[in-house]
C-alpha cells in the first residue's frame, strides 16, 4: 500500500470548503436535541422555527434583501434550478392563463461559462448562451444583441467557477434593463460569497443563488434570494414550506449551520481576501516563474481572492493531479463528471482556448484555511510534476 | 511493483486487482473513460465505473478514473467508421487495445512512476528465451490473446495478466470468496459505443456514414434486393440482406462500393486458396514457415505460411476474411504476430 503524504495541502476550496468552527457547533446539537419539526405548533417545534427565522434574518443580511425574500434550497444546484425553470415556468403559465393573444416573455438567456447547474436548464428550455472574450467576461454587446421583449430570464454569474473572473453585474443589469424589459436578471453567486460583498455587487439581480459549503457551510443547503414582487413556480410541490416555492421538511441543522458560516463571512471576509490574494499572488507567480510555457488564465486583477487558474502546455490535467496527489496537494482541473473523470473545460473553450491547452488547465482554489505551507508545498512539487510528464511526452514522440 | 490496473467493472479485471494486491504489490485502479455518446452501456458507463470503484473500496486500493474520450473518438470511433465508409471491417475493440489501452494508458502510467500495467485480459504472459510471449488464456473459451496480438516487446515487457492462469469459473468463484459485488456480473459482449436498442452495428453505421443504398446481386449479376447502407455490409456476411427466404444460405462473397454492389453466393464460393494481408507485426522476430492462424477472436485455427509479399498460404482452402480484420499467427498457443486481412 502507499504510504499517504506527511502533508497534505487542500487547494479545491472551489469544489468544497472544510466546514468552519463556528458552524460545526451550532449545528452539532440541532439533530439530537432539537428534532421537531419546525412547521408543528409545539413548543418544541416553535424553537426549531425560530433557528430558521434566525438563520434567515443572517442570510437576508449577507445578501442585501429582506428576510422573506430568501428562500431556502438544498444547494446551489437547486438555487439555479428553481430561478430559470421556476421564472420560465411561471411565464409559461401566464401565458396559458392569458391565452396566446398576450405575447409573454419564454426565452432563459445566460453566459456560456455558466455551471452546468445553470446551462442545462437553460439549453433544456431552449435558451440562448452568450460568448464570453478571451479573458473570460461576459461580451456585453453579444448579450444586448440576443436580447428582447420575449427574454423571460438573464442568468450571469457573479464569479465564474473555473477561473474566478468576477463578472460585470452592474453593467449587465443595465443591458437587461434597456434591451430585455419583460426579465429578471439571476446571478449564481456560489462562488462569490467567500470573496465578494454579494449584496453590494449583485444588487441588481432579482435572482441570487448561494450555496453553503462554498464558504465553510455544510452541504446540501442553499439559498435562492427571490425579490419580494417576484413570482415563480415552485420545483417541489408538497407542504407548502418557503412561501410555497420550496415544499419539503426545513434541513435545520444545515440551515443553521450556513447562516453560522455565513457570519463568519460577513466578519472576516476583508481580512481573508487581503490575506488569501496575497497567498494566492505567490502561488501563481511562483508557478509562472518556474514552470516554462504556462498560461494563466483571465485578468487576475478582476478574479476573486481565493482563485488561481493556470493551463500548463503539454501536460494533460488528469496526469498531473494525480502526481501531485501522490506527493500531498489536492486540486481539481475543469469540473468533473459524475464518474470522477475530468471532463474538457466548457470555460475554456468558451474563452477561445484550444482543446489541447485546456487540457493542460490546474486550478488551485485558496480558502479561508490555506496557509503559507500549502502555497510552499504547491510550489515545490507541481514544477516537478510538469517537467516529468513533458519529459515523457518528449520521449513517447521520440518514439 | 507498483502496478496501475486497468478495471473495467468487470469480474475479471476486478479478480486480478485482487490477485496482485494479493501478492503485495502497490496497486492502483483505473477505469477508463473512453465513451460519452449515445451508448452507455458499455466498459465506461457510469455504473460499471462505479462497479470498479467498490471493488477498489473492498480490496483497500486507491481508484482513478481517466477520461480518454478525445484519443477513443479520434484513434477508435472515427476509424471505425472511416474504415467501413473504405470498405473495411475493422475491429474496434483491437484498436482501442492497439492506442488506447497498451499505448495511451501504458505511457501514462509509466510517466506516473508505475512499473506495470495490467488487465483482466485472459492471456498468460511467457518468458521465452530473453523476451515474452503472449500464451492464450488457460480457459480455451475465454481466451483473448487474438485481441492482443499487436503487443510487442516493449509493451509485453510492462505488462501482467494476473489471471489469465485462471478458468472462468475459477475467476468466480475468486470474486464469490472475496466478496465482491460483481461475481455473477454478466461478459460484455458488445462494441462499447454501439448500443444494441439503437439498432446495434447496423444503425450505428447507417447513422454515421449517411444513407448509401446499393442492390445484392448473385454470381451471375441478377439482381435480388436492396439494402439501405452498402457500407454496414461485411464479406461473409447472411443476415440483414433483405433476401428473403432461400433454399441454401447465402452469404456476401463481395462489396464493392465503387459501384454499390453486394454479391451473394453459396458458402463454397467464399473459399479461398489464399488471404491477402497488410500492417504485419510480430511479437519478436518473424517467424517463418507453417502457422496456426486464427482469423475471429474465438474462431478456430487453421494452418498456413504467410509468404513475403504479404499473403497467407492456406494448407486447405478457408473461408475469405473480411478485409481490415484481423489475421493472428500461433505457434504451440503462443503468440507470434498478427496482421489486417487486405
Amino acid at each position: 500500500m502507499a504510504e499517504l503524504p506527511a502533508e497534505v495541502a487542500y487547494l479545491d476550496n472551489a469544489a468544497s470548503t472544510p466546514l468552519c468552527q463556528q458552524a460545526a457547533e451550532a449545528m452539532a446539537p440541532l439533530q439530537r436535541d432539537l428534532y421537531a419539526n419546525p412547521t408543528g405548533s409545539h413548543r418544541m417545534a416553535r424553537d426549531s422555527r425560530r433557528r430558521i427565522d434566525d438563520a434567515r434574518d443572517v442570510m437576508a443580511e449577507v445578501l442585501g434583501c429582506e428576510p422573506g425574500e430568501i428562500i431556502f434550497t438544498a444547494g446551489g444546484t437547486e438555487s439555479d434550478n428553481l430561478a430559470i425553470f421556476g421564472r420560465c415556468w411561471h411565464m409559461a403559465d401566464l401565458r396559458g392563463a392569458q391565452g396566446v393573444v398576450s405575447e409573454q416573455a419564454s426565452v432563459p438567456v445566460c453566459s456560456a461559462i455558466e455551471h452546468h447547474a445553470v446551462l442545462e436548464p437553460v439549453e433544456r428550455l431552449g435558451g440562448i448562451m452568450v460568448g464570453v472574450d478571451a479573458s473570460g467576461t461576459i461580451n456585453l454587446d453579444a448579450l444586448a444583441s440576443e436580447l428582447s421583449a420575449n427574454t423571460a430570464i438573464v442568468s450571469v454569474m457573479l464569479a465564474n467557477n473555473e477561473t474566478g473572473m468576477v463578472q460585470p453585474l452592474a453593467q449587465v443589469a443595465e443591458v437587461v434593463r434597456s434591451a430585455a424589459p419583460n426579465a429578471v436578471l439571476h446571478s449564481d453567486a456560489v462562488q462569490a460569497m467567500a470573496w465578494l460583498d454579494v449584496a453590494a455587487q449583485a444588487g441588481d439581480a432579482d435572482l441570487v443563488s448561494v450555496s453553503a459549503h462554498k464558504f465553510g457551510g455544510p452541504k446540501g443547503t442553499g439559498a435562492l434570494m427571490v425579490r419580494n414582487s417576484l413570482e415563480l413556480s415552485p420545483l417541489l410541490l408538497g407542504g407548502g414550506q418557503e412561501r410555497g416555492l420550496r415544499s419539503g421538511t426545513h434541513n435545520v441543522a444545515g440551515i443553521v449551520g450556513m447562516a453560522a458560516a455565513a457570519e463568519v463571512v460577513l466578519q472576516s471576509r476583508a481580512q481573508q481576501v487581503e490575506r488569501v490574494s496575497i497567498l494566492r499572488d505567490r502561488l501563481v507567480d511562483g508557478l509562472l516563474a518556474k514552470v516554462p510555457h504556462t498560461v494563466e488564465t483571465g485578468d487576475r486583477s478582476r478574479k476573486v481572492a481565493g482563485s488561481a487558474h493556470l493551463c500548463f502546455e503539454g501536460v494533460e490535467s488528469e496526469a498531473l493531479l494525480f502526481l501531485i496527489e501522490d506527493v500531498g496537494v489536492y486540486a481539481s482541473a475543469a469540473s468533473s463528471c459524475s464518474s470522477g473523470a475530468q471532463d474538457p473545460s466548457h470555460v475554456l473553450a468558451a474563452m477561445g482556448y484550444s482543446r489541447e491547452l485546456a487540457g493542460g488547465s490546474l486550478r488551485l482554489s485558496l480558502g479561508y484555511e490555506t496557509t503559507q505551507a500549502d502555497v510552499d508545498l504547491a510550489l515545490s512539487v507541481i514544477p516537478d510534476a510538469v517537467a516529468r510528464l513533458r519529459d515523457h511526452a518528449s520521449d513517447a514522440l521520440a518514439m | 511493483m507498483r502496478v496501475l490496473v486497468a478495471m473495467s467493472g468487470g469480474v475479471d479485471s476486478s479478480v486480478a486487482a485482487a490477485v496482485l494486491s494479493e501478492e503485495g504489490h502497490d496497486v492502483v485502479g483505473v477505469t477508463l473513460k473512453l465513451w460519452g455518446g449515445e451508448s452507455d452501456t458499455g466498459c465506461c458507463s457510469v455504473s460499471d465505473t462505479e462497479d470498479a470503484r467498490r471493488v477498489a473500496d473492498r480490496l483497500g486500493v486507491q481508484h482513478h478514473v481517466f477520461n480518454f474520450g478525445d484519443a477513443f473518438d479520434k484513434q477508435v470511433v472515427a476509424p471505425y467508421v472511416q474504415g467501413h465508409s473504405a470498405g473495411l471491417t475493422p475491429n474496434p475493440c483491437i484498436e482501442c487495445n492497439r492506442h488506447i489501452k497498451f499505448e495511451k494508458l501504458l505511457m501514462r502510467a509509466e510517466a506516473l512512476g508505475f512499473d506495470a500495467v495490467a488487465t483482466g485480459h485472459h492471456v498468460r504472459l511467457v518468458a521465452v528465451g530473453s523476451g515474452y510471449r503472449l500464451g492464450r488464456g488457460l480457459d480455451a473459451a475465454k481466451d483473448q490473446s487474438y485481441v492482443l496480438y499487436m503487443l510487442g516487446q516493449q509493451q509485453l515487457s510492462r505488462l501482467l495478466f494476473p489471471i489469465g492462469h485462471f478458468t472462468k469459473a475459477e475467476v468466480r468463484q475468486r470474486a464469490e470468496v472475496l466478496g465482491l459485488r460483481n461475481a455473477a456480473k454478466p461478459d460484455s459482449q458488445d462494441v462499447c459505443f454501439v448500443a444494441n436498442r439503437a439498432g446495434g452495428r447496423q444503425g450505428f453505421l447507417e447513422r454515421h456514414l449517411g444513407e448509401s443504398p446499393g442492390v445484392v446481386v448473385d454470381s451471375q449479376g441478377k439482381m435480388l434486393s436492396k439494402v439501405a447502407s452498402v457500407q454496414s455490409v461485411t464479406i461473409g456476411q447472411r443476415r440483414g440482406l433483405n433476401l428473403g427466404g432461400t433454399a441454401e444460405p447465402r452469404y456476401v462473397t463481395d462489396v464493392n462500393l465503387s459501384n454499390a454492389t453486394i454479391t451473394v453466393g453459396c458458402r463454397e464460393d467464399l473459399y479461398t486458396a489464399t488471404q491477402p494481408v497488410e500492417s504485419v507485426v510480430w511479437a519478436d522476430a518473424p517467424v517463418p514457415g507453417v502457422l496456426d492462424v486464427q482469423v475471429s477472436a474465438h474462431g478456430k485455427v487453421a494452418l498456413g505460411t504467410l509468404e513475403e509479399a504479404g499473403i497467407v498460404r492456406w494448407q486447405t482452402p478457408q473461408r475469405r476474411v473480411a478485409p481490415g480484420q484481423a489475421v493472428v499467427f500461433y505457434q504451440d498457443d503462443l503468440l507470434v504476430g498478427g496482421a489486417l486481412a487486405v
